[in-house]
């Protein structure tokens, strides 16, 4: 069984980073994982987006068409993956910067006001991980531990006084959907 | 050794530091740069050569210097880098002397763009330099192989006194995955004994590739093509993933064989008896293991990201036995598993063999 998540917003906003401490937490919880990153020519301001598959055996395809779960943080994000997501599959959407309802009914759509979650948490740089933390209380893959512990060891040196706000996030994006009873699976 | 995530380029370069090489040379170009960048920050640390050429002409040939001196010398580039390097290569490769080169594959031609691509097959495979020669091409799928391919390189070229091509494309260069990396080994410590690094003491050594007679160059020739037939029967590497009750082969390389595998499982939940030939040595093709899959199999479908390099390859191996169909993405467009899936699929139900999507975008000819 492997799941596959893409994590797409604007360049800056830390969709690959969100990408690599999934990945970290994953291989360290004793998956396979692979981690693959959009690395043209928005990476210089555009949107960026990654893409993590998580399994137990060894990954195929690092790429897919259909994700399991898109975290997007930004309009054009929404507008590009809301039509991609696999049937039954889960979109999760920053409510501060995208203001449309989805169109979908066969997904699972959840508004995260990840913007606020973050600025609470002390900075706007964070809601990458709090819609981490919100994926992760929705789709069990990793424990919150295992990417507590992939910030640890991962957050670049420059930004090591983000640590315990991007600890914060994480589970502050977490307790947002537990408090929206949204079923888990 | 625990297993840790590692970028493809920056995996490929620790590879090479523990398989022991003495010297770097390169030029930087997307996306292989970080192969580059790593091996700036390493490779002084650990009082080995480090040096960014001023192009990746400059780069090739100071890899030929350092490996007539005995030195165990590579460079890395990306698809017009190593175009540049072509002259080099046929350099190093008359002079029969050992380097290793990774090449991470982008679209062509010309500029083309920084996105994955298998473009350079034939450029790899047939020569990769002017003269009658082949480099030894490895073709990793996951990033444990690269490295352990990588791993493996130096001892292969030094061998058999030949280029070995390390053929990624920037999706592995560019993507994370668990690696388990191999001990560090140092930089044997002595010189080859024809390698030339001052003659004090013995007779002088000469390495060149130019041999104005006629009858001498054939000579060499021959003991080049000697060695090359050596190579080929010793070195055919390939994986075989599900064929043995398959009715259907995939053939694919790389990055696309991986995505392949995907495809294959897809279509074997979908009812169709699948199966994937990876060869892994691209030159030596493993054209014998292919050929003995090809009495058992109803279709066979070739995935490249190319307009069909390697399904020459295939199509000498298949013979005419089984028809032949290909899927081909270019320009740095990487083929999803589902578009893969449905090909398969598609040859099972209809077992016909025609273009009948009528999808300009796959190039499918009709064999």
């Amino acid at each position: 069984m492997e799941t596959s998540i893409i994590i797409s917003g604007f360049g800056g906003q830390g969709a690959l980073f969100a990408g690599q401490v999934l990945a970290h937490a994953a291989m360290e919880s004793g998956k396979e994982v692979t981690w693959i990153p959009s690395y043209g020519p928005e990476m210089r301001g555009g949107t960026a987006h990654c893409t993590v598959v998580i399994g137990d055996e060894p990954i195929g395809s690092p790429l897919v068409r259909n994700p399991h779960c898109v975290i997007a943080m930004n309009l054009p994000s929404v507008d590009k993956y809301e039509p991609l997501v696999a049937v039954g599959g889960r979109l999760l959407y920053d409510s501060t910067l995208v203001k449309r309802p989805l169109r979908r009914t066969d997904i699972l759509g959840v508004a995260i006001p990840a913007h606020d979650i973050a600025l609470r948490c002390g900075s706007q740089q964070l809601v990458n991980i709090a819609m981490l933390g919100a994926l992760l209380a929705l789709c069990p893959l990793v424990e919150l531990a295992a990417v507590e512990q992939a910030l640890r060891a991962h957050l670049p040196e420059r930004h090591a006084e983000l640590l315990r706000p991007n600890i914060l996030a994480l589970h502050a994006g977490a307790a947002y959907i537990r408090e929206q009873r949204i079923a888990v699976s | 050794m625990a297993r840790a995530l590692w970028k493809g380029n920056e995996a490929l370069a620790e590879a090479a530091i523990r398989a022991g090489v003495d010297a770097f040379f390169g030029y930087p170009i997307t996306p292989q740069t970080e192969l580059l960048e790593y091996m700036a920050r390493r490779m002084p640390e650990l009082g080995r050569v480090f040096l960014q050429a001023e192009s990746e002409i400059a780069a090739i040939n100071m890899v030929y210097g350092a490996a007539c001196a005995g030195a165990r010398a590579m460079t890395s580039s990306s698809s017009p880098g190593i175009s540049l390097m072509q002259e080099g290569l046929s350099y190093i490769a008359g002079s029969e002397v050992p380097c290793v080169v990774v090449d991470i594959m982008r679209g062509g031609p010309g500029l083309g763009n920084i996105q994955p691509s298998q473009a350079d097959y034939f450029q790899l495979t047939r020569s990769a330099g002017h003269g009658d020669f082949h480099p030894l091409v490895l073709a990793p799928a996951t990033l444990q192989e690269a490295v352990d391919l990588m791993y493996a390189s130096f001892d292969l070229a030094f061998k058999y006194r030949t280029i070995v091509i390390i053929a990624g494309d920037g999706a592995l260069g560019q993507m994370m995955e668990p690696v388990e990396m191999p001990p560090m080994r140092p930089p044997p410590p002595d010189r080859p004994d024809w390698a030339v690094f001052g003659a004090k003491g013995r007779p002088p050594r000469a390495i060149t590739s130019l041999y104005l007679d006629a009858e001498e160059l054939e000579q060499v020739n021959q003991r080049l093509q000697a060695k090359l037939k050596v190579i080929a029967a010793n070195e055919q590497r390939w994986e075989c993933y599900l064929t043995e009750d398959a009715e259907y082969l995939v053939v694919a390389f790389g990055t696309v064989a991986r995505i392949a595998k995907s495809a294959v499982r897809a279509a074997r939940a979908a009812g169709v008896r699948a199966g994937l030939f990876r060869p892994i040595s691209l030159w030596p093709y493993p054209a014998e293991a292919l050929s003995r899959l090809i009495g058992q199999m109803r279709g066979v479908l070739v995935v490249e990201m190319n307009a069909g390099q390697m399904l020459e390859d295939v199509r000498m191996a298949v013979c005419g036995r089984t028809p032949l169909r290909f899927l081909g993405r270019m320009g740095g467009v990487i083929p999803m598993p589902d578009e893969i899936a449905a090909e398969i699929v598609y040859m099972a139900r209809t077992r016909q063999h025609g273009n009948r999507h009528g999808a300009q975008r796959l190039l499918q000819f009709k064999e």
